[in-house]
């Protein structure tokens, strides 16, 4: 075993707290060392559970987990090399900061010197040096955090396992300590493992995303990957900025399909490359919201091989950089145009407005 | 600033009206009557004499009776530290079913139905000897003799005691252990602290306040009891408050009072001492 070595490896991992529903159902994922890797799905997807797995705070009852090339099945915490920031941090309340960063050390027969002294370049590390000797119930949010990761740091670990770490934590302090986050990581250069529901910080984060369903993994890789290209339906809906056409396909031609939807028929989408689609097949297709262009009805028709579908303007929200104007151009979903702010306000448009919503040819991605 | 101190007079009122005329007042008449002389027919001449005190500060059998009251105490206290500890911890770490520990934290209730007197007295079928304890241990040849040392001893009145008030080492521990954040536990664990570890520096730290007011009253009660020395050790033990009932049965009203100060003294020290190990006030408010 190479030591500090911080690649995992997931294999067939399966648990079932009832012999029944497999929570965790076989799931395979390899992550380098050093990556800042993200589990990403609804609350009971089993992705902390994977979590707590790796931790060694749960056994799985089928499957392997292989940390730096050896297989850590039954072995502590603490011979794993791997720490864990739990949500809400679970700080231990009635010792100091110095105290609880200093308590991994402490367990392990270190003198009160020599545990200090660690604990002290730590606290410099996070910025917490003045906050020695406050008890956690005296902390902010954002310090809490601050002494959670400098605890689980202590001890070296080469994995670093993050359970929702910023869902405790208000709007404006969880974007700092998502840089936050990030800066530690970089400068312990080990593997993190971050849990979390919401896309926005998975994204932001991760080198790779794993989204998750139902205890499988949906998709996994480079945020920019999942973002823009997601295999499905429920990866388009879950990470966001796409519309997701469903339908039949009513007849293939050369580079377009046309779908019918139980309440319109006749929607014609050009395709960039050919399908693989037939007759008859129920498919869905999603278009990234800022591909979108709104030409107005009376502007004449678009390029040729683009997609045009024409749609009344529902509602529109200012977001300060872009603009998200709501159609209806799907009956019964949301179909989504974000259009960047200055274009907008050239021409504004206004709810009701009957319009067309254009792409291109290549901009339509068939998903499985 | 006239209205907020009306309304903190308020807001202190109900617990005075019980306060002044239940626990002021008599701790006060006590107080004087110490100070008094007595007719020797139950009498009080209004005096000032520290007679009492001297009395029963050069009086041997005082020192005596406090040694061993305080070993009652110790004892009980002792005991039912670490029953009470044991059970609250296993209804709060063990018992993963809410509904079922709360069902169990009833059980230990149970015995409170009955009275005090019958809890003790049904020891003595136990304990006697021809109880149940002598005649098992007969019957399967441990020994030859039934123990005399099982009733009417010290053994016998710790064992009473211990019955009796292990409960209130359990509520106020049970509470405080209730509280413990369970992924506290885990985050030592996954710090690498043996199960040693987590009960020495997580679990008996953060219990430190149940400890400590579950201590109070056992030790308390212990000190201010007479009864049950009196009935578990057949006469053959007294206690600091046996001592001055006599003396309230021979009306020598004036010396019992002035043995009832120094007592109230002693137990005040006594929790000066706990409340200054832990500071309680401020265990619960965190």
């Amino acid at each position: 075993m190479r030591a500090g070595a911080g690649d995992i490896e997931l294999a067939g991992l399966c648990k079932s707290y009832d012999g029944v529903t497999n929570v965790v159902d076989g799931v395979n994922l390899r992550i380098p060392d050093g990556a800042y890797c993200c589990f990403l799905g609804p609350s009971g997807c089993g992705k902390t559970t994977i979590l707590r797995m790796i931790a060694g705070h749960e056994e799985p009852t089928a499957g392997e987990i292989v940390i730096g090339g050896g297989n850590v099945a039954g072995l502590a915490p603490v011979e794993r090399r791997t720490a864990m920031m739990f949500q809400s941090y679970a700080l231990f309340p009635h010792l100091t900061v110095r105290d609880n960063i200093a308590f991994a050390l402490r367990v392990r027969g270190q003198s009160k010197a020599e545990r200090y002294k660690a604990a002290d370049v730590m606290m410099e590390k996070v910025r917490l040096t003045e906050l020695a000797d406050r008890l956690p119930a005296n902390l902010s949010g954002g310090q809490q955090q601050r002494v959670a990761l400098a605890r689980a740091a202590i001890t070296e670990p080469r994995v670093l396992l993050l359970d929702e770490p910023l869902s405790a934590l208000d709007e404006q302090l969880r974007v700092q300590m998502r840089q936050e986050l990030r800066r530690m990581q970089r400068e312990l250069g080990i593997t993190f493992i971050h849990v979390t529901h919401t896309q926005l910080e998975a994204i932001a984060l991760a080198d790779i995303v794993v989204v998750m369903e139902k205890g499988k993994i949906k998709q996994s890789g480079p945020a920019r990957d999942v973002y823009a290209y997601p295999c499905d339906r429920y990866v388009a809906e879950f990470l966001g900025g796409q519309n997701v056409l469903s339908g039949k396909v009513e007849k293939v031609g050369d580079r377009f399909v046309v779908l019918s939807q139980p309440n319109r028929s006749g929607i014609q989408v050009r395709l960039g490359t050919e399908a693989r689609v037939v007759v008859g097949d129920r498919i869905d297709l999603a278009v990234r919201r800022d591909d979108i262009e709104l030409v107005r009805a009376d502007a004449g028709s678009p390029d040729d091989g683009a997609t045009a579908l024409p749609s009344r303007v529902t509602a529109i929200e200012y977001q300060g950089s872009f603009v998200k104007v709501m159609l209806d151009t799907v009956p019964d979903e949301d179909f989504v145009a974000y259009v960047p702010e200055r274009i907008f306000f050239r021409d504004p448009f206004n709810v009701g407005d009957v319009l067309l919503a254009t792409w291109s040819a290549g901009r339509a991605r068939v998903l499985a | 600033m006239q209205r907020p101190n009306l309304s903190a007079w308020l807001y202190v009122t109900p617990l005075m009206l019980v306060l002044v005329p239940f626990f002021l007042l008599p701790t006060l008449v006590v107080l004087v009557a110490s100070f008094f002389e007595t007719d020797g027919f139950g009498g009080l001449l209004p005096t000032f004499t520290l007679a009492n005190y001297v009395d029963v500060l050069t009086s041997a059998q005082t020192f005596l009776l406090y040694v061993a009251t305080l070993k009652f105490a110790i004892l009980t206290w002792l005991f039912t530290l670490i029953i009470g500890f044991l059970v609250a911890y296993f209804l709060v770490f063990h018992v993963k079913n809410q509904l079922l520990a709360i069902g169990l934290f009833l059980i230990c209730t149970i015995p409170f139905w009955t009275s005090n007197i019958i809890r003790m007295i049904s020891w003595i079928p136990l304990l006697g000897k021809e109880g149940l304890v002598n005649s098992t241990l007969l019957g399967i040849g441990v020994i030859r003799e039934p123990l005399e040392v099982l009733l009417y001893s010290g053994l016998a009145v710790v064992i009473a005691y211990v019955h009796q008030l292990t409960i209130f080492m359990v509520v106020p521990i049970f509470n405080s252990l209730a509280r413990i954040d369970k992924r506290v536990v885990e985050a030592a664990l996954d710090a690498g602290a043996s199960r040693l570890d987590v009960m020495r520096y997580i679990i008996i730290p953060m219990s430190k306040s149940g400890i400590a007011l579950g201590s109070t009253f056992v030790i308390s009660i212990v000190m201010g009891d007479f009864f049950v020395v009196k009935v578990m050790s057949g006469g053959g033990s007294a206690s600091v408050v046996s001592a001055f009932y006599e003396n309230v049965g021979v009306l020598q009203y004036p010396i019992a009072a002035a043995s009832a100060v120094l007592l109230t003294l002693v137990l005040i020290a006594m929790i000066a001492l706990i409340l200054r190990v832990v500071d309680i006030r401020r265990e619960i408010t965190q």
